[in-house]
């Protein structure tokens, strides 16, 4: 290739640095993804692995043929079973409860931890991560001894005589919400907190001067400019609560459909990989429009 | 951000660190009661202790798991990185829009999703899984995170040092690793922690990429607590609390006294 005037071949070095990860990533996150593409369009069969190819040489009175045989039952299933079509949406809407929920617990707390003194801060932000740092799984299980119908909270409800007799709360919706609340929050409270602690306290200072109230200086000053934040946190909640399987497999019941579980169940009980293949196809095009939102997002805020 | 924290703020944080720790707490507590039940308290007794350290598959997995974190975490510190210094230092390539979404994607992404991709692509290459095809999942959403970290490190990076060394003679790859390497080095040691860390605790894209011989402690202690809460599991979850928790607050003490240090240095 000729170096064209003003073009200059990038050094070797640099090329390297780039095409490394990607191809590291194309091959392992992007590439897989074609598969699964391919494979929601094939057909089941006893056999290992358990599916028929879609590309095969066929011999048919001593000519060749390319035969591609695209399976569109699988998508077909999805789209008129009703069962999948409530898991899509249960766990869609989950997953927005999950996130207002998670938003309305982070948010007070984010802010008492940016309205600390500056050398408590990181201390708090510690105290924040570590339950992030130990395990999501670990963290799920311990809400199966609270909420147990012999569990702890019932046993204190009791022990209160609030209640008579002890509450059903595992295996219900209420429990995944509170799992999902609980293994998320840390993930809602980071990024508001970063944007919090970076806001100039004279905009409040000045507004109250003028005779504004504390609380309407909150609505007018403090939640506008912390609104990155919020998004980012939302994103980071929702979209991977979307597809959550730990939460509603130990918490949730039989009847708290999330598509998620939905298609470790196909995939792991049913051995039918082409119709989990398209329930991860289906779940990417729903969680496109949000992924592309978080990027550009994320984009925005490397800029600022 | 203002004068200090009101008693409503002091209230949020009270009640919000303790929604995030007590369960955690309560863990832990019941792990050393002597009851097997699990709201009956019978003595502190450390036999649930005991049973796990004579658990031989529990041991073996946890083995398992801890050779595969270590293999992730420390491919993964090196793409990502490569991957961080791509998103920061080099502004255009060919590419580079879809090079970010392929960091940030997996982040995000739910993981039955990215396990099923990765299994099927590891089927269609037939290849055999157990040990490295799951070392190679976990570095790939491991990498993603490392990349994070170093490219929020590298965002507020003081870059005057590496021009002098330029300035001096040196080249590039020469001035990476005698000044830039160093200068970053905490964040690394951050990123490795986390990759560690994630892999550590990963179920779901293991189980999907996982083959014969290859059980990590995740899998072992989801298909345990699927049949109920026992305190052997609160023992071993407890065990891996404290090591997590021992190992971030030395890093962190480390450097905390690290920066103290900068900081009462004479300035530059």
């Amino acid at each position: 290739m000729r170096n064209g005037p003003g073009r200059v071949r990038p050094p070797l070095g640099r090329v390297l640095l780039v095409a490394v990860p990607f191809a590291w990533l194309a091959a392992f996150f992007l590439f897989p993804f074609l598969i699964v593409l391919k494979l929601s369009l094939s057909e089941t069969a006893l056999a290992q692995p358990p599916f028929l190819p879609i590309v095969e040489w066929v011999e048919e009175a001593g000519d060749l043929y390319l035969a591609i045989r695209l399976r569109v039952q699988n998508y077909l299933t999805l789209l008129s079973d009703g069962l999948y079509l409530a898991a899509f949406t249960s766990s869609l809407r989950i997953a927005a409860t999950a996130t207002l929920l998670a938003l309305l617990v982070a948010f007070p707390v984010a802010l008492g931890m940016a309205r600390c003194r500056a050398e408590i801060r990181p201390f708090l932000l510690l105290a924040v991560m570590l339950p992030f740092w130990t395990s999501f799984l670990i963290r799920v299980y311990a809400w199966m001894g609270i909420l147990k119908d012999d569990g702890l909270f019932n046993a204190l409800l009791l022990g209160l005589g609030l209640i008579a007799e002890p509450l059903v709360l595992l295996d219900t919706e209420t429990a995944v919400l509170i799992g999902i609340v609980y293994s998320y929050l840390p993930f809602m409270i980071l990024p508001i907190f970063a944007n919090l602690e970076k806001h100039d306290p004279s905009l409040l200072e000045a507004a109250v001067d003028l005779g504004c109230r504390p609380w309407k200086a909150f609505w007018r000053i403090t939640v506008p400019l912390a609104r990155p934040g919020i998004w980012a946190g939302c994103f980071l909640v929702f979209i991977p609560a979307v597809g959550e399987f730990v939460v509603p497999d130990l918490l949730g019941g039989a009847d708290t459909l999330m598509i998620g579980r939905t298609l470790w169940l196909e995939f792991f009980t049913n051995r039918d990989w082409p119709l989990a293949s398209a329930v991860a196809i289906l779940m990417l095009l729903v969680l496109v429009v949000p992924i592309v939102l978080f990027q550009r997002q994320q984009a925005l805020e490397r800029l600022r | 951000m203002r004068r200090g924290p009101g008693p409503f703020d002091l209230a949020a944080l009270t009640l919000g660190f303790a929604f995030l720790y007590l369960p955690i707490v309560i863990l832990v507590v019941f792990s050393f009661n002597a009851s097997k039940l699990v709201t009956v308290w019978g003595g502190f007794s450390l036999r649930w202790y005991e049973a796990v350290l004579s658990n031989q598959q529990l041991l073996d997995s946890a083995w398992v798991s801890v050779r595969i974190a270590f293999v992730t975490a420390t491919t993964a510190l090196v793409l990502g990185t490569m991957a961080g210094l791509v998103l920061v230092r080099i502004q255009r390539f060919p590419g580079k829009a879809l090079f970010t979404g392929m960091v940030f994607a997996p982040l995000v992404m739910p993981e039955v999703v990215t396990g099923l991709s990765l299994l099927l692509l590891f089927v269609s290459l037939d290849v055999p899984r157990g040990f490295w095809t799951v070392a190679i999942a976990h570095t790939t959403f491991a990498t993603c995170y490392v990349a994070v970290v170093v490219q929020a490190r590298l965002l507020t990076f003081d870059r005057s040092l590496e021009e002098a060394a330029m300035d001096l003679g040196a080249p590039p790859v020469r001035t990476f690793f005698l000044v830039t390497l160093p200068l970053i080095a905490p964040s690394l040691a951050g990123g490795w922690l986390l990759a560690f860390a994630l892999s550590l605790d990963d179920l779901v894209i293991a189980s999907f990429t996982t083959g014969p011989g290859a059980t990590t402690l995740p899998m072992r202690i989801y298909s345990q607590a699927r049949l109920g809460v026992t305190p052997e599991i609160n023992a071993v979850c407890t065990i891996l609390v404290a090591l997590v928790t021992i190992v971030v607050l030395v890093i962190s003490i480390v450097q905390k006294r690290r920066l103290v240090r900068e900081r009462a240095r004479p300035a530059r």
